[in-house]
């Protein structure tokens, strides 16, 4: 073997064993690239446990001094008076009387923008339409309160004189607009999904446009829909700064959408505002707030999943 | 025969009954549909033409006052801006890692089933938990105070699914074609995802932050809750400094206010001529968000041309 193979050889020795560390190397950011990954993603999980962690531990003290009892049957929540009552129900009260309001606003609204847009409207005025729709979302709530007790109070009362200048009626009003969109959107998205024979059957029936669309679309699209529901259901019930600013912040127990009230979020913004210390039981009432709407909104999303569940229909 | 035309004409009275009605949806969907996007227009024009008289040099440059006329916004935009940069520094890398995990590494296992059902779940909690969340965690166990880290910390959880949906949608939008052939040239997993999937994903990936930003810019509930003061007649100790060296971060622990904040306190003001500083406040919020979406839809569309498959 002459000088220069060896050489060569040796050189091509080298030039593999560089290549096979720089593999290596590779391979080893590689793995450390992907545990940082799984860290970022982990944070979802570390969130809803330190949610979950927080409200419990915080609110522990509260229940130690006030009785699930007393919570859930006292009528009045006056937990910074002297006499401090402290019954939830005036707060749901208000949450539910004021989602109900919006509900009857987005849900018959909501469909049949979305029945429109899905089974009626040229493509070209969808492609427009729906982000347009998305803007009326993104709009901040805060900026909703403002139209709420400035615009939609002082129009109400030309109808109803008796309505105070804080009701329940025009928040949940106002947020019912809020969510049309979240409802349009979910539900159009769910009846878009459904398979275009099943159209093309109704009509060769001989029905119309809007006798497909309720008949055979809505059905078969009905797990989306009820998704889309829901989704707004829960947006109605945390809604905050709309009711906030214009529902009033006094706690009454009350059915009627004319008074004025204060739901479970315009309670805590309220007591935020104040400055609380840490741990006095006006701290940890909000905490107990808090833990009652997460279980609320808990409860509609898991009854949500076992409607959805129920009416899936599988093509 | 005579069956035969009273069932017809019975028919024909059917199907115009029928077309009828097709048309009166038609109508009311319609009239619906921009009734809303009229409230939309009346909402903006409202703001505008409430808070007229306040738009100018003063209002962005004056602190808040007691004195509604004097009173300015500069407290408020400065701290919006620092809030959306913590945001953006947290919400960015966190969101993006997380989508690519989900999307590009993870095995089907429960561990990856319980992640994905937690992203699903935090996107549908009230904004107000997360306020509480943060009064909790950040503020008093992490003893960060009520401060503009808490704050943009706070925001960057609140957005996070917003980021995570997004993103997982833009690199599931990447062509399998791409990814194997970056493989078959011996390129490593990370090598694959950081120099190919990720550049053709960039737009979605934009269009995701700015949705979330633009989110993030008009929460108000949150920030109540950790204790935003309204009336802050300072502001925060600037980044960028002229002595070494030149970058300060005493920012990130001072009080400070934002623009939804600044707004409700006016809001919630019984004096007249404080709604007119909410209304000047509350167009400018409003535009910087219909601004963000526009911007974000733009960026859509136009990465959504430029790439071609």
């Amino acid at each position: 073997m002459s000088v220069l193979a060896i050489a060569k050889s040796a050189d091509a020795a080298t030039t593999r064993l560089a290549a096979q560390r720089r593999l290596r190397i590779r391979k080893f950011r590689d793995r450390i690239v992907e545990t940082l990954l799984l860290l970022a993603a982990l944070v979802a999980v570390f969130t809803t446990a330190a949610i979950v962690y927080i409200l419990v531990s915080e609110s522990l003290p509260f229940f130690a001094q006030v009785s699930l009892r007393e919570f859930f049957t006292d009528t009045m929540w006056t937990p910074m008076f002297a006499s401090a009552h402290f019954g939830i129900m005036p707060l749901v009260a208000g949450t539910l009387v004021t989602t109900f309001v919006a509900l009857c606003l987005a849900i018959p609204c909501g469909t049949i923008i979305a029945i429109y847009l899905s089974e009626f409207a040229p493509y070209r005025l969808r492609e427009i339409v729906k982000p347009a729709l998305e803007l009326l979302g993104a709009v901040p709530t805060v900026v909703y309160g403002y139209f709420a007790l400035l615009v939609v109070t002082p129009f109400l009362q030309k109808f109803i004189p008796s309505l105070p200048g804080f009701n329940m009626l025009s928040p949940g009003l106002v947020i019912g607009i809020m969510i049309i969109p979240y409802v349009a959107s979910v539900s159009e998205d769910a009846m878009r999904a459904v398979p275009n024979y099943m159209r093309e059957g109704s009509y060769a029936m001989g029905a119309t446009r809007f006798q497909t669309a309720v008949r055979v679309v809505v059905p078969g699209a009905l797990s989306g829909i009820a998704a889309a529901y829901i989704l707004g259901i829960s947006r109605a019930v945390g809604e905050t700064m709309v009711v906030a600013v214009a529902a009033g912040l006094q706690p009454n127990l009350t059915w009627n959408p004319l008074q004025s009230a204060a739901t479970i979020t315009s309670f805590i913004v309220q007591v935020s505002l104040g400055d609380l210390p840490h741990g006095s039981i006006g701290y940890q009432s909000i905490f107990a707030a808090g833990l009652v709407l997460m279980v609320t909104t808990l409860l509609f999303n898991i009854a949500g999943f076992f409607l959805t569940r129920r009416f899936r229909e599988v093509y | 025969m005579s069956t035969a035309r009273i069932v017809n004409a019975q028919l024909g009275r059917s199907v115009r009954r029928r077309k009828l009605i097709d048309q009166l949806f038609v109508l009311a969907g319609m009239a619906i549909l921009f009734a809303s996007l009229l409230t939309l227009a009346l909402l903006f024009l409202k703001l505008v033409h409430d808070g007229a008289g306040r738009f100018g040099w003063d209002f962005f440059m004056n602190f808040p006052s007691r004195n509604a006329g004097r009173a300015g916004i500069l407290s408020a935009w400065v701290g919006t801006c620092l809030v959306m940069l913590v945001t953006v520094a947290v919400a960015m890398p966190v969101g993006v890692a997380a989508a690519i995990y989900l999307e590009e590494y993870a095995p089907k296992n429960w561990l990856t089933a319980i992640i994905e059902i937690n992203v699903t779940n935090l996107a549908g909690v009230p904004s107000i938990i997360y306020g509480l969340l943060a009064l909790g965690l950040f503020v008093y166990k992490f003893s960060l105070g009520q401060s503009i880290v808490s704050a943009g910390l706070t925001l960057a959880l609140l957005i996070l699914p917003i980021v995570i949906v997004a993103t997982r949608e833009a690199l599931r939008a990447v062509p399998r074609a791409i990814r194997e052939a970056a493989y078959a040239l011996g390129a490593t997993h990370w090598e694959v995802t950081a120099d190919h999937v990720l550049p053709y994903s960039t737009g979605g990936i934009l269009t995701g932050m700015i949705i979330g930003l633009s989110r993030a810019i008009g929460e108000t509930a949150p920030i109540i809750t950790i204790g935003a003061l309204a009336f802050i007649a300072f502001l925060p100790t600037p980044p960028l400094n002229g002595q070494f060296p030149y970058v300060s971060f005493t920012w990130l622990t001072d009080p400070f206010t934002v623009m939804p904040i600044q707004m409700f306190n006016w809001l919630s003001r019984p004096d007249q001529a404080f709604q007119v500083n909410a209304a000047a406040a509350g167009a400018i919020l409003l535009c910087m968000t219909l601004l963000m979406n526009g911007v974000a839809i733009y960026v859509r569309y136009r990465f959504r041309k430029k790439i071609n498959w």
